[in-house]
């Protein structure tokens, strides 16, 4: 690291940016806010949603959203006061000398104009050079962040990308311009981790190698801890404590940051196992379920789960995980009845649930509860609290009038929300506060089983772990069994019995959360495990710096293949192109789809999987 | 439009096939409406005989007539000789004309496609001017005039806005003739002379429609986060809406389009009426009061083939302006 200029590059002071509220005062979303960066250094602004960090990063290019103004203080980059130029001024800097790159490039492509021409739009509008010439640069960039293929990349369209691929893109969009500061606003937030450690890997090289200035936001702090040179956090809009990586890590001063971290890294719940039942409360028995029109043999046009099985015992957890499209909330819909399987069934308490929502009965509904991922999505926003809740108790209890009102406050108390809360909608409530109504709505039923698809996903760190508290709760006390569907291995392995690793619609593992702490797994557990950013600088470059992948035949791709064969670390030419792997169970009890049972699915040395 | 610019992908035959498709249910369609209309009008009390030859005419008289006129024969053998006829080209022959109906079609439509045209190159520009420049304008001063416009023209009716034309630039000023009759070698400027007024009332009817979708299309994409990225791209204003919001706003503002022109060839009725101009739409209305059946069949024919191909019109350019859709 070169050393620190004496002047700052960057200098924010007293920055104050404030909106009007829905009574007509005004209020501020951020306020005192000061820092400074030098040039070539990146800063993390961190915190919980709601803590005002995009705002300052978009501040940073003049811009604030919906209604709100930037109403004091000063920014300067470079030699140039922002807030004391007009708007041509103001946008003859943005997308030249300061740029930005989104939270969801998906969305942040215009999805009806190509790549190419969103990508050299900026500097040609800025007149900073020709098209073609920023072609030509773009098409290096596109090289630089790893792109496969770059000179075709121009042509197509966003939604031929994936989303790790869109960051990307997004990324050297930003660079064109060969910018003074980059600002960066979650850009790996929505990605799988397995996507994210090569995108952040991407990100690192080009940013180091550049010498860029950038504002980094996230509210991952394991992230971040890659990323940045230095970290700021901030709390409801004003600055808790900021500090230099290392030292923000390893000794953090405030109880604030200290809690961002632990919530980060749920510890393993210590629940002991109760007696197991013989007849398990659900089991799916080689389920295969997918869309379109189902052949002779029983499989679908385009199937996305792939004979899986699973049992769960009554006040257990059976944690689901994968990346996204390997099939998730496919299971969650199949066993509740909303996509019918093609071939398998599935049992509740040993008696067969006819497969769709046709043949079941009103018992078998209310036996079953599905929270979606979503609550803002899932809770009609034109009813109140208690109309919600009242319409699962008439439907399934016939519950009305005094004895409803007596069981919604039970309800309520349940879920640890105020009785007051029932008459709000659920507008007004805070995203903590809806999941937990969308949770209240399942148990109104009094149902056997959960299941619970990402239901802490879209949550803050801090807000998800007083969630699955209330989950571990509610399952002590009720004796309910949860299918807890989540992308993130962390939470799954702190809270979950078991587990099932889906990759690509194929059960690839599962087993007792204890077979997850020994040393030998699937290969792409392993992968999933280690892709997860871990707390402490320079694990990126230790975990990034991925070996190349031995050499197989060309057919890579035949379905009558192991599933995880194109990515695997541990293939081996003449067996796993050869043949579909077998089923085995290896000595701590886990279950795996794989050709191997030895050390080499053994995780190397670097990267722990155990569980602390 | 049965050809696309990648015809030979597999895109292109996807598109191919839809549009096979959907003229196979617009036959459908032709079909059903000929059925209803031909059942329609038999409710109708009084046939064309009863009205050729008035209250004054005996039963023998009426009934010779319309054994010559092929009124005896049951409703559906009459409908299967129709309809057989229309399929081989032949559109009949009028009941009270007595000439047959395609020369009659023949003298009338280019009369209303011209006023369609002529009002489709007035209104469609200015209602997307109007559309775009309120929604850059949203919720300003600009944009608030434009809507009071916009809704006044849909609210007032059409007949209220060609008698006050008339009144007022001929009857007064003296500037514009009451009649649009087109003399048959007029030039340009005579026959935009003749046709202002029409085609300034039903421009007003059909704009307000489409500014106000055109409006709506844009101010849906506005929040979006790819007009963000663009605003902190750095672009102007005009260039986020004209070069990345109208792309995506295409296939709603296409359809509102197609909608507001279907209305141009049936709905241009009280127009042609007060404006006594030879159109499509009069005829349809006096093949009525004389029952004059194939008449009556073909018009509702043309109007129904009419909609139906703006429509697929619509579609198909909203599937062309979609990457998604078009590269599937």
């Amino acid at each position: 690291m070169a050393p620190a200029p004496a002047t700052s590059y960057v200098a924010v002071s007293g920055l104050r940016v404030s909106a009007r509220g829905p009574d007509g005062t005004d209020f501020d979303i951020v306020r005192d806010i000061d820092f400074t960066l030098a040039r070539g250094e990146v800063l993390a602004l961190i915190g919980e949603s709601g803590s005002g960090k995009t705002t300052i990063a978009l501040a940073l290019l003049g811009h604030a959203r919906n209604g709100a103004a930037i109403t004091g203080g000063s920014i300067r980059v470079g030699d140039v006061d922002l807030l004391s130029l007009g708007a041509t001024d103001m946008r003859a800097l943005r997308g030249n000398r300061i740029s930005y790159v989104a939270q969801s490039a998906a969305a942040a492509f215009n999805p009806a104009r190509t790549i190419m021409d969103q990508a050299v739009e900026a500097v040609c509008v800025h007149r900073l050079m020709s098209r073609a010439e920023a072609e030509a640069k773009a098409i290096g960039l596109f090289g630089e962040l790893g792109l496969p293929r770059p000179e075709n990349i121009g042509r197509k369209y966003p939604h031929q990308f994936s989303g790790g691929q869109l960051q990307r893109l997004m990324a050297a969009m930003a660079l064109m311009s060969d910018p003074d500061l980059v600002i960066l606003d979650e850009p790996t937030t929505a990605l799988d981790v397995t996507t994210q450690i090569g995108v952040l890997q991407a990100f690192r090289n080009v940013v180091r190698r550049r010498g860029t200035t950038a504002i980094y936001v996230s509210h991952d702090l394991a992230v971040v801890a890659q990323m940045a040179d230095h970290i700021l956090v901030l709390q409801q809009g004003h600055i808790v404590e900021t500090g230099a990586t290392a030292r923000m890590i390893e000794a953090p001063a405030q109880e604030y940051t200290r809690t961002l971290m632990a919530a980060a890294h749920p510890a393993p719940a210590m629940a002991e196992r109760g007696p197991v039942a013989s007849v398990p409360l659900l089991e799916v028995r080689g389920v295969t379920a997918g869309y379109g029109r189902i052949d002779a043999a029983g499989t679908p046009a385009t199937p996305v789960l792939r004979d899986v099985s699973l049992t769960l015992h009554r006040g257990q957890t059976l944690g689901v995980i994968g990346e996204s499209g390997s099939g998730k909330s496919t299971l969650a819909r199949t066993i509740c009845g909303l996509l019918p399987p093609a071939r398998g069934e599935v049992l509740l308490d040993g008696a067969p649930l006819p497969p769709g929502l046709k043949g079941r009965s009103r018992e078998n509904f209310r036996r079953v509860q599905i929270a979606f991922q979503n609550a803002d999505v899932a809770l009609n926003p034109a009813q109140s609290v208690r109309q919600i809740l009242n319409r699962p108790l008439a439907f399934y209890h016939g519950l009305r009038g005094a004895a409803a009102a007596a069981r919604i406050a039970e309800l309520l108390d349940l879920i640890q929300l105020p009785a007051s809360i029932g008459d709000k909608r659920c507008t007004e409530l805070s995203g903590g506060q809806k999941q937990r109504v969308n949770l209240a709505r399942t148990l109104a039923a009094n149902p056997d089983l959960i299941l619970c698809d990402e239901v802490t996903s879209a949550l803050d760190t801090v807000v998800g772990a007083a969630i699955l508290d209330l989950l571990a709760d509610l399952q002590r006390d009720l004796g309910i069994g949860i299918i807890f569907i989540s992308h993130d291995i962390s939470t799954v392995r702190a809270i979950c019995d078991d587990i099932l690793v889906l990759y690509h619609g194929h059960a690839v593992e599962q087993g007792p959360r204890d077979a997850f702490t020994q040393a030998r797994h699937h290969p792409y557990t392993r992968l999933l495990v280690s892709s997860v950013p871990e707390l402490r600088v320079g694990w990126l470059p230790e975990a990034g710096s991925a070996p190349a992948l031995p050499p197989v035949s060309a057919s890579v791709d035949a379905a009558e293949l192991c599933p995880f064969l194109s990515r695997c670390d541990t293939r081996e030419a003449g067996l796993c192109d050869a043949s579909f792997p077998a089923r085995q169970r290896l000595p701590a009890g886990n279950e795996i789809l794989c050709h191997f049972a030895d050390q080499r699915l053994a995780p190397p040395a670097h990267s722990q999987i155990c569980a602390t | 439009m049965t050809a696309s610019p990648d015809a030979h992908t597999q895109g292109g035959r996807q598109l191919a096939l839809m549009i096979l498709g959907r003229i196979g249910a617009s036959v459908v369609t032709l079909i059903l409406v000929a059925l209803v209309v031909f059942a329609i009008s038999s409710l109708l009390p009084g046939d064309a005989a009863q009205e050729a030859l008035g209250q004054s005419a005996t039963p023998e008289q009426i009934a010779a007539l319309r054994q010559e006129m092929g009124l005896d024969r049951p409703a559906y053998e009459r409908f299967g000789t129709w309809a057989w006829g229309l399929i081989g080209g032949d559109a009949g022959q009028s009941l009270v004309a007595n000439m047959p109906v395609g020369d009659i079609i023949r003298e009338r439509l280019p009369n209303s496609l011209i006023l369609a045209a002529i009002t489709t190159l007035v209104a469609v520009p200015l209602a997307l001017g109007i559309g775009i420049a309120s929604a850059m304008n949203r919720d300003g001063r600009l944009d608030r005039a434009l809507n009071i416009a916009t809704l006044s023209m849909v609210a007032l009716p059409e007949f209220l806005v060609a008698t006050l034309a008339v009144l007022i630039f001929s009857v007064w000023l003296q500037w514009l003739p009451s009649i649009a009759l087109v003399p048959e070698e007029a030039g340009v400027a005579e026959l935009l002379k003749a046709l202002a007024m029409p085609v300034a009332a039903l421009a007003i009817v059909v704009m307000a429609q489409m500014a106000r979708m055109t409006r709506a299309a844009i101010i849906d994409q506005l929040d979006r986060p790819y007009v963000e990225m663009a605003v902190l791209k750095g672009l102007s204003l005009r260039r986020i809406i004209l070069t990345h919001v109208l792309p995506n706003s295409v296939g709603p503002i296409f359809n509102a389009v197609a909608l507001s022109l279907s209305y141009l060839l049936g709905g241009a009725i009280i127009v042609e009426t007060i404006f006594n101009y030879p159109g499509l739409a009069s005829l349809m209305v006096n093949a009525v009061t004389s029952r004059d059946m194939p008449l009556l069949q073909a018009c509702a024919m043309i109007f129904c083939a009419a909609y139906l191909a703006l429509m697929l019109i619509a579609d198909v350019a909203a599937i062309l302006a979609n990457p998604r859709l078009r590269n599937q």
